[in-house]
């Protein structure tokens, strides 16, 4: 057989762009690379939390998708119908196919609100608003600034989501909003979350816990958001609890690109790829992949551990088409920067094995863990930069490994890695 | 008659309750593991979600959350909170001698 080599990546988001851009590097220019894409438009999703509070401006957010993606790949505009992955092909909406000989699914996760009653159909306006969309944090903004007071409640509906940070990091935004507007004492912060506490980590859960309390800010634990009433201002869960909100702040329930769903045996009950969680080969076929947010992994869907995949998926690509074993693993690592107001963030950093510690990162000399500092605030706003110019390049930051560095943490337990 | 002994002295199980080695367990502990979460009529709609707990856990090694069960189990989530009113993920899975479900990551 003679045909040439197709590697085909659907998702031109963080992790398609990636690995696209990793794998033109370490391939021969006889292997094609294809993205695939519905939009033409790459968002820079950690900028989404500012929006709302006039301190990003969503048109810097985004830029052209295609730009991102360096000479020698392929990238076709297009709507994916289903995957075959029997026959090996990409079925696109109006009847093209695509052939693949490897398979990267790379299309992240979807905003599903219409799976919540009183979520479905009116769109993001009047008193509940979301920030996990360009469009949702662009009408929040003028709610926000509106607001002059009353209960602002901000409801994760379920788990997995994009980021599991960011609905905490709204909530000190806002107490940090309001402050500098005066009325802070006139507005009630509630986080509303299906967790049995801030975060799901022991050791950062209870740091976290204690900062929102010290900003006054009230925890809603264990709730299963069952409904949205917008007329009545008011949540209720599975378990019948009730919560008022004049403003609610909405993170809807997420879900795997819908082609996933339509194609027999490619995703879990939620469209996330079933995926080994060391090599990223999917459980599905042996030449399909995934990373980031599409794969069903035990991790943050987040663009940290994305960055940090894409090291470990390139090579073992490179590996596979030259039937070598997948021996590159990823160990689970994540880390992300919690913007907690005032100009100030923490930082926190794990894997699989090893929870967020308190110390320093990447090393004993470093950004402070766990620990509210302005210097963790300036890497979050850097890292703005790395991110177009490094990261979506498909290079590593320097001093940043894919693998978890312990040097410099506290109490790390035995054994740990 | 005699009397059936279910003895649940030798279980190893976490702050929260939840079953350290899921080896452990046994079909005949659950009717006694349900009392001690407060259900004592044990119908077939609570058997059907603690066995699709189990065989979720022993195919891909976590227990599924409260919305993967709504989708892949057959009971409604309105259910499954009427047959484990304090939250049917966890306490299914406490029944079913399972470790806590990994869904929240």
């Amino acid at each position: 057989m003679n045909h040439p080599t197709h590697v085909l990546i659907l998702g031109g988001g963080t992790g398609g762009t990636i690995t696209a851009n990793r794998l033109r590097r370490m391939l021969p220019s006889s292997i094609d690379i294809t993205v695939i894409d519905s939009s033409d438009t790459h968002v820079y999703q950690p900028g989404l939390l500012f929006v709302p509070f006039g301190l990003a401006d969503p048109d810097e957010l985004m830029r052209p998708l295609d730009r991102q993606l360096h000479r020698g790949i392929t990238y076709i505009r297009a709507t994916i119908d289903t995957v075959d992955t029997v026959r090996k092909q990409v079925r696109l909406a109006g009847g093209r196919t695509a052939a693949y000989d490897v398979l990267v699914v790379a299309t992240g996760a979807r905003l599903m609100p219409e799976e919540t009653e009183g979520l479905n159909g009116a769109g993001w306006e009047k008193n509940v608003f979301t920030f996990y969309s360009i469009d949702g944090a662009r009408a929040l903004a003028p709610a926000l600034a509106a607001f002059t007071g009353g209960s602002l409640v901000v409801n994760v509906v379920d788990m997995p989501i994009k980021c599991p940070v960011a609905p905490l990091e709204f909530c000190f935004l806002a107490d940090w909003f309001f402050r500098e507007k005066g009325i802070r004492d006139d507005v009630e912060l509630t986080l509303v979350t299906p967790l049995d506490g801030a975060f799901t980590k022991p050791v950062a859960s209870r740091r976290l816990g204690e900062l929102l309390e010290s900003k006054g800010i009230k925890v809603v634990t264990e709730f299963n958001t069952e409904s949205v009433d917008r007329d009545a201002g008011k949540l209720t869960s599975y378990d019948g609890r009730e919560v008022n909100f004049d403003l609610a702040v909405v993170v809807p329930l997420h879900g795997g690109a819908a082609f996933v769903g339509r194609s027999p045996g490619l995703g879990d009950e939620l469209g996330f790829i079933p995926t080994d969680q060391h090599t990223l080969q999917s459980r599905v076929a042996p030449e399909i992949f995934a990373i980031g947010d599409a794969a069903g992994l035990p991790v943050s869907k987040a663009g940290s551990v994305t960055h940090f995949e894409g090291e470990v998926l390139s090579e073992n690509i490179r590996r596979f088409l030259a039937g070598e074993n997948l021996d590159a693993s990823y160990d689970g690592h994540a880390n992300c920067f919690i913007e907690t107001g005032f100009g100030k963030a923490v930082l926190i950093d794990f894997n699989y094995e090893t929870e967020p510690l308190t110390g320093h990162y990447p090393s004993r000399v470093g950004l402070p863990l766990l620990k509210e500092s302005h210097l963790n605030h300036l890497g979050k706003l850097m890292f703005q930069w790395f991110y177009w110019h490094t990261l979506l390049p498909g290079h590593a930051i320097p001093g940043i490994t894919s693998d978890m560095p312990i040097a410099g943490k506290h109490n790390v337990p035995v054994g740990a890695k | 008659m005699t009397t059936a002994t279910v003895d649940l002295t030798d279980i190893a199980r976490n702050d929260e309750g939840f079953f350290l080695d899921p080896e452990q367990w046994t079909e005949a502990m659950v009717p006694a593991l349900a009392m001690f979460e407060g259900i004592i009529d044990l119908t077939d709609r609570h058997w059907q979600i603690i066995r699709f707990m189990r065989s979720e856990y022993l195919e891909k090694g976590t227990g599924p959350t409260v919305r993967v069960l709504g989708k892949a189990s057959g009971v409604s989530i309105k259910e499954l909170y009427q047959l484990f009113p304090k939250g049917p993920a966890k306490i299914a899975a406490r029944i079913a001698g399972i470790p806590k479900p990994r869904g929240c990551i």
